[in-house]
């Protein structure tokens, strides 16, 4: 199963019909041609929390880069994204003697966070507000041998104007693209406009 | 010699309905008709090994007394009084009714003999009765109790046995003067003895008994317990036949005090086991009973009885079938259940003839009639069920429920109302999605409606139904029927005619599941599956394994199992290939299973972060308690 495509997006949002952002970046990469970006949605591919750690590591076992894309939650992710940190990534797969799968990979982080980028400001440094709830997500891409990207950090979510998360999700799309290799980035980026989809997901609330 | 005998006795009944009673179940005539059979067969009429006349009646007398007191215990004065109204209400009116009907045409008959009176009222009495035993065994024996019909046979039967107290106390008033009994003295006094007993009796068991029996149960003698029960029984019947009334409602009036007492439950299970016997002991007894002798003296009067006194009873009761009202389809069972002779009419002829009201020849043709009323009955319900409700079914009316008509416009339609259609319609109304119902069981429907379900009646199989409900506008349709064919048979509709409908199907077996796969339905559901896993979770539990780890197990055994019906579906009209595909998958889940439990020692192994791409690594190494990782957990810094 799974297409086995060089860039791998893992969405987690336990709500996704209320998400703004992580709906819309989910949306986005879905727009490019699934043999390179493959989008798994965990939450829906496991409403019941039971994870298919075969498929799982098949499917990243084929990536080139992985790509977490969830809100931010009591500062760190979702729930089932962290049972899947803990059941895909296992011993003597991931980590731990023979455990070299994801070596030479890169790990990308897209998320957003529903306080202002000020209130981060205040808890973490001035230049990169989010960097000081990185260092779990850092030590995690050292121990399996993965080259930890610059994350993309959405502040705000909840008050954000619509046109903000667009152009977001934009930049994601365009990353996604250049990610996705080096020939296919020259090919045109994918328009919102031409999706009726992903116009009413960015221009509603 | 005597000792022997009793065991050659006892041998005989034991046997005879250990032989018939799995026959006439094999049969599918149930086991009323087995009992009375076996009675037949070792009475007078049959092979004669029982022929001792008094031994008969004994047993009879014995089966019935015994019978009366578990049916006393059931009726505890408080559910006597919640029923109050069907058991006074429609019980006198069958009773007085076929009563009054059953003398005055009896009389009739005799051409208002002036001493006629007599004999018609108490053939009136005798007949009126139904059997309680085989009217409560038989709604039993295909668990119909709880219907409409089955609650007003038990009110009518619990009247007729209430009401036969006051009627047997009537009896001596009845006697000729000239021929009172020397002990009953002047019908009168024998009348306010028996009334005086049944006093003393009810009072006694208030004030003496409980106390008698909570000294008892102090003891922690259990059977000293069932010692004193059916103590009370005996000594009850024995007091009440020293009046001149029926050791049976004395039984029965021990079993009423009982049921009012804190031990009911207690009772009631240490004779549970008994009653079933007993039962059986009384239709032999019924059985042997059956008198061809004077069947075959007056076979045209007993005939003319029987049919007469069924006709009557049956006018009674067609009239409460419409007042009460019962369903169309369960009026034969009751009509037939009420309409035949009962044990109550042995106690009255019994009682009228020891007052000498009646005499012998006269209490024999009666006695005849009755029995051969209750032979009938268990067989006549058979013929009903075989011929006589399929015909009904075929050509009765539309019934009285109307169909869904007008057109509807929910996004869900759920097919099959019962408790799968319903958890689904529930969670699915909770959260604001509005579901059409369809239900073909009008009955069911009755009910759903009483608890505020909105429930269209309707054969879901039906196309233009199915488009009243709004199956080309809605996007759900949930086949949640009974029957595996209806199912398929819907399936094939919805998918033919409504091919944008996403069909939701539950499968009664994996066979159903098969063949809803290969119509293509995408969501089936095994309806036991997930229940049994959840029980086997509480089990795994109960043996020791963590709850979150039981529940893994039992959903990794899902996923496998779906996985595999998958797999399978192709082959499923080729059983042979089935069989050993389903086993080598078995096997293969057995194996996982087993690896994963190498894979997992009870005790963490330890592992340093710090060695991490050590090839060199030893899982084994370390101790136990270092910090550190647990081996299959994530690492934890």
């Amino acid at each position: 199963m799974g297409l086995m495509a060089d860039v791998l997006v893992l969405v987690a949002h336990p709500d996704i019909a209320r998400s703004r952002v992580t709906r819309a970046l989910a949306a986005q990469a879905r727009l490019l041609p699934p043999a390179d970006v493959e989008v798994r949605d965990l939450y829906a591919l496991y409403p019941d929390y039971l994870i298919d750690i075969e498929a799982e590591q098949a499917a990243l076992a084929a990536a080139r880069t992985l790509v977490w894309v969830h809100p931010v939650q009591w500062y760190s992710m979702p729930a089932l994204m962290k049972l899947w940190m803990d059941d895909v990534l296992a011993f003597r797969w991931a980590y731990g003697p023979g455990g070299r799968a994801l070596a030479g990979k890169c790990l990308w982080l897209a998320v957003s966070t529903g306080g202002v980028e000020a209130s981060y400001r205040k808890l973490g440094g001035e230049e990169q507000p989010f960097e000081r709830f990185l260092p779990p997500y850092r030590q995690t891409a050292e121990m399996v041998g993965m080259r930890f990207l610059d994350p993309l950090v959405f502040h705000g979510a909840h008050r954000a104007e619509a046109h903000e998360v667009h152009a977001h999700a934009h930049a994601f799309a365009l990353r996604l693209q250049a990610l996705a290799g080096e020939a296919r980035a020259n090919a045109a980026p994918p328009q919102p406009d031409v999706a009726p989809d992903e116009r009413r997901l960015t221009t509603d609330t | 010699m005597q000792h022997s005998h009793w065991l050659t006795l006892a041998l005989t009944y034991l046997a005879a309905a250990v032989i018939t009673v799995p026959l006439a179940r094999r049969l599918g005539v149930g086991a009323i008709i087995g009992y009375l059979a076996a009675g037949f067969a070792i009475g007078p009429w049959g092979l004669r090994l029982v022929t001792d006349p008094s031994q008969i009646v004994d047993l009879a007398e014995f089966g019935v007394v015994l019978m009366l007191f578990l049916i006393g215990l059931e009726l505890e004065p408080r559910r006597l009084w919640a029923m109050r109204r069907p058991i006074f209400g429609w019980g006198s009116v069958q009773l007085l009714g076929s009563l009054a009907l059953i003398a005055l045409i009896g009389w009739a008959c005799m051409g208002f003999w002036p001493d006629g009176w007599r004999l018609a009222l108490v053939a009136g009495a005798a007949l009126a009765m139904s059997s309680t035993a085989i009217g409560l065994a038989t709604l039993n024996e295909r668990n119909i109790l709880q219907t409409t019909s089955g609650q007003n046979v038990l009110s009518v039967s619990l009247f007729q046995d209430i009401a036969a107290i006051p009627l047997l106390a009537l009896i001596p008033l009845m006697a000729p003067d000239r021929v009172a009994g020397e002990d009953a003295g002047h019908p009168l006094i024998a009348a306010a003895r028996a009334f005086g007993m049944i006093a003393v009796i009810v009072l006694g068991g208030r004030l003496a008994i409980r106390p008698a029996l909570r000294f008892i149960a102090r003891s922690q003698t259990p059977e000293i317990f069932t010692a004193a029960a059916l103590g009370l029984v005996v000594g009850t019947a024995a007091l009440m036949q020293a009046v001149g009334l029926s050791m049976a409602l004395g039984a029965f009036l021990a079993g009423v005090l009982l049921a009012e007492s804190e031990y009911r439950r207690e009772l009631e299970t240490d004779i549970e086991p008994f009653k079933g016997l007993l039962l059986g002991l009384f239709f032999i007894a019924v059985g042997m009973g059956i008198d061809l002798g004077v069947v075959l003296h007056h076979p045209l009067e007993v005939a003319a009885i029987v049919v007469g006194f069924l006709a009557v009873k049956t006018l009674v009761l067609w009239g409460m079938e419409i007042g009460i009202p019962v369903p169309r389809l369960e009026r034969a069972v009751f009509t037939l259940l009420l309409a035949q002779g009962g044990e109550f009419g042995f106690v009255v002829l019994q009682a009228a003839r020891g007052q000498q009201v009646i005499d012998d020849s006269e209490a024999g043709v009666l006695t005849a009639a009755i029995t051969l009323s209750m032979l009938l009955t268990p067989l006549m319900i058979l013929a009903a069920d075989r011929w006589w409700l399929p015909m009904l079914a075929r050509f009765s009316p539309r019934p009285p429920l109307s169909e869904i008509t007008e057109p509807q416009d929910a996004p869900v339609i759920i097919a099959g109302f019962g408790r799968y259609g319903q958890i689904i319609a529930r969670l699915l109304h909770a959260n604001g999605i509005q579901a059409t119902v369809l239900e073909h069981d009008a009955e069911a429907i009755e009910a759903l409606r009483r608890f505020g379900f909105r429930v269209h009646y309707g054969d879901a199989t039906r196309l233009d139904l199915l488009r009243v409900a709004g199956a080309a506008k809605a996007r759900v349709l949930v086949v949640a029927v009974d029957g595996i064919e209806p199912s398929l048979e819907l399936v094939d509709i919805a998918r033919e005619n409504f091919p944008n409908l996403a069909i939701v199907a539950r499968a009664r077996n994996v066979q159903h599941w098969y063949q809803l796969n290969e119509r293509g339905v995408k969501f089936i559901e095994r309806e036991t599956l997930d229940s049994s896993l959840m029980s086997a979770r509480s089990v795994l539990e109960l043996m020791g394994c963590e709850p979150h780890r039981a529940r893994t197990l039992a959903m990794r055994f899902r996923r496998h199992s779906v996985q595999q019906l998958h797999e399978l579906a192709p082959h499923f009209r080729d059983e042979s290939k089935l069989i050993s595909l389903a086993r080598a998958g078995r096997q293969q889940l057995e194996q996982l299973f087993a690896q994963e439990r190498l894979d997992r020692p009870p005790v963490p192994r330890t592992w340093d972060p710090a060695q991490a791409g050590d090839e060199s690594f030893d899982e084994h190494a370390g101790a136990p308690d270092a910090p550190g990782p647990a081996k299959q957990g994530p690492p934890e810094h």
